[in-house]
């Protein structure tokens, strides 16, 4: 038994396609390991990487497979053997299995008596199964871009292959690939080492050895030094924490080998520019963490992470040269701040006729009037539902909303567009109430992100979104497979999102009715909402798979009480009582499908004079009862209450089948049975189809 | 920042010889900068052209680089309408190319154990030239001081072998070197008996506010639409008769040897800095930029097809070796 180490060498890996990438190949490693039966028992796998480097260590690896006995059957006896001779066919099939004709035996089969033979398949050698099945692996790592770089050659990979380590044990595997073959050479930091290669002498000795290099491989290791170095260079302000930003941590970690942390301050100045355009230009453009004060404001300082080690003769060089690369950014977006207030948000609305929303749907000033037509239309119907909405704020907030896309500071920031338009309205004397809806106008823009603040903002975000759906669907751009270039999706999971989780009196149908459409993009556009609907669902609400399908198959047009539905049948779906009932009704389901199947007319009523057996008067009485009882409940949104109602039917269901035979031989009685499961069924799936739930 | 360090890091012009020296040690012939508009290095024949077709180059040259619209009047300390690319093309690159690239900081003075440097994904694109690549911006202290780029695609074709493309951005890295917030502020030259320097805003600021007036106040629409479609008609009409000399059966190779593709380029780039003149003037709408960019994108993609191809025709001949490097 040995450990197993591979590593690859590249040229700087892009940040984002790291983590998945090392999953992957230790995914990988593992299992052609295991395929091949060279994994010993208990054997574990672990990975690393850094931006120059992926690798993987195998502990528990089998130097050797082990040889492998095959039984085979041959030809029958009678064609194998003439008169005691073998015949060709006896020849061909000892060839076959690798042994004499002598050695080959017989057995009984059904059929006869057939030859047959014991052969074993000698295992290889766990090195030569690597060398010939690694890079085969290593071809099929998924990255989102790759490149050719061999003169000659189609291969491809993420960047160029500068070295591979491959040990098995004390031994070297020669894998190729790439244009390169393993050995044991691999590379340190590229400032901090010596810049010669060093040898890896032993798998287990490659993280240590590496460490001495100037390298954390062990990315955990790596983002915990950053967390403390980020903790500890920020105590040096008093009062003062930088800002958490997981995705920017994974983002620093990926970037840097022997990372640390440095302290840089602006002047106070710029503090006078709107937070999130100052936090863009940190954290998006310069990969800075925002430093914040005890109140929480922002702080004129900045914390970079750098892939050198810090020491009082480079920190004062670096922190200088980082906090003139940011000085001129805060310059060019205080620049672009006050060029663009020179023109108000109101002279920029006839600047919107040169901006093109898309080729066939005219210009963002074409999209602003319809927005504006549709905002009022779901604004009257929300207010004649008891909502209380300030209208003209929301015409304004529509007239307004788009126009901050042909400012400067839009076309520097893109991902701060609608908050730029926000501020610029704020700060230009637009009522509170308007501008906020503007700086809302895109949230949510991800499953993390809250709603707008303000009902006038939810309306003015749902109408900017219908149009835009609306107007591809008319266009027939619906989404397919994985192609969404318009984000089409994303528009409307956010719509399900806002129907959801506001308090505006607003349905699925309502969003679909005011976008005036044609029947059959209507039907389109049903079905492609049904699908976010399931997914928001699932993936927002975390409701389970059957749970989902049915509370949606009582209806999924009011979405703030489909999701009461369904977080109360999660509720109640753990006791006992309920998974009895809902198996129940599943049979009832399967009962009254089959007698449609055959075309038996089913009575619209129970009649209560036909039902004779006592289980079947009881279950009767008794679902009329809890029937009443549940239609009040539900009425009222207590969903799990009326649930747990539901549930006190079980000892009368289960009786009712212990006992009672639906299709009864007499018409009448099998008639009126049905009659019965078919009420049931009716009365109780107003909340959620209750077949749909599996039983674990 | 005391005097005494400034006068220790190099000037503007000897960033440019000392990085020009390193490259020419490391096999590349040196090339002046093309004499047309250019809005990137990149754009220069010695890259669009040369990275086409099998024959490898090592080749650098500085690139004055135009871009109208990015010109501030001489008021932007970090915005030009002109700036200087130093532009290195390596095909294929050499093994351990980026230890190279940085050996070339260290000849301009740059201490990379007093730094951080970083190699971020940055791909590069330009698809009015259908090319395309994959690579990093090159960060130090937190400054983009290069970009580096595998080329993968060029005039919508694949390339084999692939070129690697080092592009310096010659004022950043100054600023760079001799800590300066404003790009006017770059030593240039310093003479070396009187010691009296001249900086980059005695060389360039008047051009700068000059060229920054025409692009945006004076530069006359009527007559540079008039100019774009001549450009093209002309272009357009080379690439016609192209088609037609450039072909196997043709046994005149001495014709298609001397069929001007390059011309055809530079008609082709006129349109492109015209475009941007256009473009800075505000005469172009959003929905016609599509269109144009799409009519420009016909002549540069166009050119490189046509040039692969008399490479192709020609590559037997004598003529076209030693030709190809003229």
């Amino acid at each position: 038994m040995a450990d197993f180490l591979f590593e690859i060498g590249l040229e700087e890996v892009p940040a984002r396609m790291i983590a998945a990438a090392q999953a992957e190949l230790q995914k990988r490693t593992a299992a052609l390991l295991e395929r091949e039966h060279l994994l010993a028992a208990g054997a574990t796998a672990v990975s690393y990487s850094t931006p120059r480097r992926l690798a993987v260590l195998v502990k528990g690896v089998l130097e050797q497979q082990p040889d492998i006995t095959e039984e085979t059957t041959g030809p029958a006896v009678k064609i194998a053997f003439k008169d005691g001779v073998p015949t060709p066919a006896a020849e061909a099939f000892a060839r076959k299995s690798g042994v004499a004709v002598s050695d080959l035996r017989t057995i009984e089969t059904p059929k006869g008596e057939y030859l047959a033979a014991t052969s074993v398949k000698k295992g290889r050698s766990a090195s030569a199964v690597i060398a010939d099945e690694l890079p085969k692996e290593l071809a099929g790592i998924y990255w989102a871009k790759n490149m050719r770089w061999i003169p000659g050659s189609n291969e491809k990979f993420v960047r160029p292959i500068v070295w591979m380590v491959c040990v098995l044990g004390e031994a070297v595997v020669p894998v190729s690939f790439g244009g390169k073959t393993a050995g044991r050479a691999s590379f340190g930091h590229r400032v901090l080492s010596s810049g010669e290669p060093f040898e890896v002498q032993l798998p287990e000795s490659y993280l240590a050895q590496l460490e001495g290099e100037y390298v954390l491989a062990d990315v955990e290791v790596r983002r915990q030094k950053i967390r403390k170095a980020l903790d500890h260079v920020t105590r040096t302000v008093a009062g003062a924490r930088w800002r958490e930003d997981e995705p920017l941590v994974d983002a620093v970690t990926h970037l840097t080998e022997w990372p640390d942390v440095l302290l840089g301050n602006f002047e106070a100045d710029y503090l006078k520019l709107p937070e999130e355009v100052l936090v863009t230009v940190m954290r998006d453009h310069q990969k800075y963490f925002a430093v914040e004060d005890a109140s929480g404001k922002l702080a004129p300082h900045f914390l970079t992470v750098t892939n050198i080690e810090l020491g009082e003769e480079n920190a004062p060089i670096i922190r200088q040269g980082n906090e003139r690369v940011l000085r001129a950014r805060f310059n060019d977006a205080k620049f672009f701040w006050e060029f663009d207030q020179r023109t108000p948000l109101v002279d920029r609305v006839k600047l919107l006729e040169n901006v093109t929303f898309q080729k066939d749907l005219g210009s963002y000033a074409k999209k602003s009037e319809r927005v504006r037509s549709l905002a009022a239309k779901l604004a009257s119907v929300a207010t004649s539902r008891g909502a209380t909405l300030d209208v003209a704020a929301i015409d304004e907030a529509a007239t307004l909303a788009k126009t901050d896309l042909t400012t400067e500071l839009v076309k520097e920031f893109t991902e701060l567009q609608g908050a730029i338009g926000g501020l610029y309205a704020a700060s230009q004397g637009v009522n509170a109430t308007v501008a906020d809806a503007i700086y809302d106008q895109y949230l949510p823009a991800s499953a993390k992100d809250e709603i707008p603040r303000s009902a006038e903002g939810i309306v003015l975000g749902l109408a900017d979104r219908v149009d835009t759906i609306t107007g591809m669907f008319g266009l027939g751009m619906e989404p397919t497979g994985s192609k969404d270039p318009f984000a089409l999706r994303r528009a409307a999971n956010s719509i399900v999102r806002l129907l959801s989780e506001s308090s505006l009196n607003l349905k699925v149908s309502d969003v679909l009715a005011v976008g005036d459409l044609k029947p059959e993009t209507a039907a389109k556009l049903q079905a492609f909402f049904s699908e976010r609907i399931d997914f928001y669902l699932r993936e927002g609400c975390d409701q389970a798979y059957d749970v989902v399908k049915a509370a949606v198959a009582a209806g999924s047009d009011d979405l703030r009480d489909l999701v009461a539905r369904a977080e109360a049948v999660t509720a109640v779906r753990g006791s006992e009582d309920f998974l009895a009932v809902s198996a129940a009704f599943k049979r009832m389901k399967n009962i009254l499908t089959q007698a449609a199947e055959k075309g038996i007319a089913i009575p619209s009523a129970v009649d209560v004079s036909v039902l004779a057996e006592p289980t079947e008067i009881a279950l009767a009485a008794r679902s009329a009862e809890v029937a009443t009882g549940v239609e009040i409940l539900r009425a009222a949104g207590d969903y799990r209450t009326a649930l747990e109602a539901i549930s006190t039917l079980r000892p009368q269901v289960d009786a009712f089948f212990e006992a009672v035979m639906v299709m009864a031989p007499d018409e009448a009685v099998r008639k009126n049975r049905l009659a019965l499961l078919q009420r049931i069924t009716r009365d109780f799936s107003r909340i959620a189809d209750f077949s749909e739930i599996v039983s674990s | 920042m005391s005097s005494d360090n400034v006068k220790k890091s190099l000037t503007f012009q000897e960033i440019l010889f000392t990085l020009q020296k390193f490259w020419a040690e490391h096999g590349c012939v040196l090339q002046q900068p093309y004499d047309l508009e250019v809005g990137a290095g990149t754009m220069s024949p010695d890259t669009f052209l040369r990275v086409l077709g099998p024959k490898p180059i090592n080749i650098a040259y500085a690139q004055p680089s135009r871009r109208p619209a990015d010109g501030r009047y001489g008021e932007n300390p970090n915005r030009l309408f002109r700036h200087t690319q130093l532009q290195v093309i390596l095909k294929p690159p050499p093994e351990r190319v980026q230890e190279l690239y940085l050996e070339s900081l260290v000849a301009i003075g740059i201490d990379l154990a007093q730094h951080d440097i970083k190699f971020e994904e940055d791909n590069w694109e330009w698809p009015v030239g259908g090319a395309w690549g994959v690579g990093w911006q090159v960060m130090l202290d937190g400054q983009e001081i290069t970009q580096f780029t595998y080329f993968q695609q060029c005039g919508g074709m694949d390339l084999d072998p692939i070129s690697g493309e080092i592009t310096y951005g010659l004022e950043r890295l100054a600023q760079f070197v001799q800590d300066l917030d404003s790009v006017y502020d770059i030593v240039w030259s310093r003479d070396a008996v009187t010691g009296k320097e001249l900086t980059y805003g005695d060389v360039r600021l008047h051009e700068e506010q000059q060229f920054s007036a025409y692009s945006f106040d004076y530069a006359d629409v009527a007559s540079l639409w008039k100019h774009l479609e001549l450009y093209e008609a002309e272009c357009l009409a080379l690439l016609e008769r192209a088609k037609i000399l450039l072909d196997e059966k043709n046994e005149d190779h001495q014709q298609v040897l001397r069929f001007p593709v390059m011309g055809a380029y530079e008609l082709a780039l006129k349109c492109s800095h015209t475009f941007n003149l256009l473009d800075a003037r505000g005469a172009i709408s959003v929905t016609e930029r599509v269109g144009v960019m799409a009519r420009i994108r016909t002549l540069i993609v166009g050119v490189a097809k046509i040039y692969a191809e008399q490479g192709r025709l020609t590559s037997g001949t004598a003529a076209a070796t030693a030709g190809a490097a003229a």
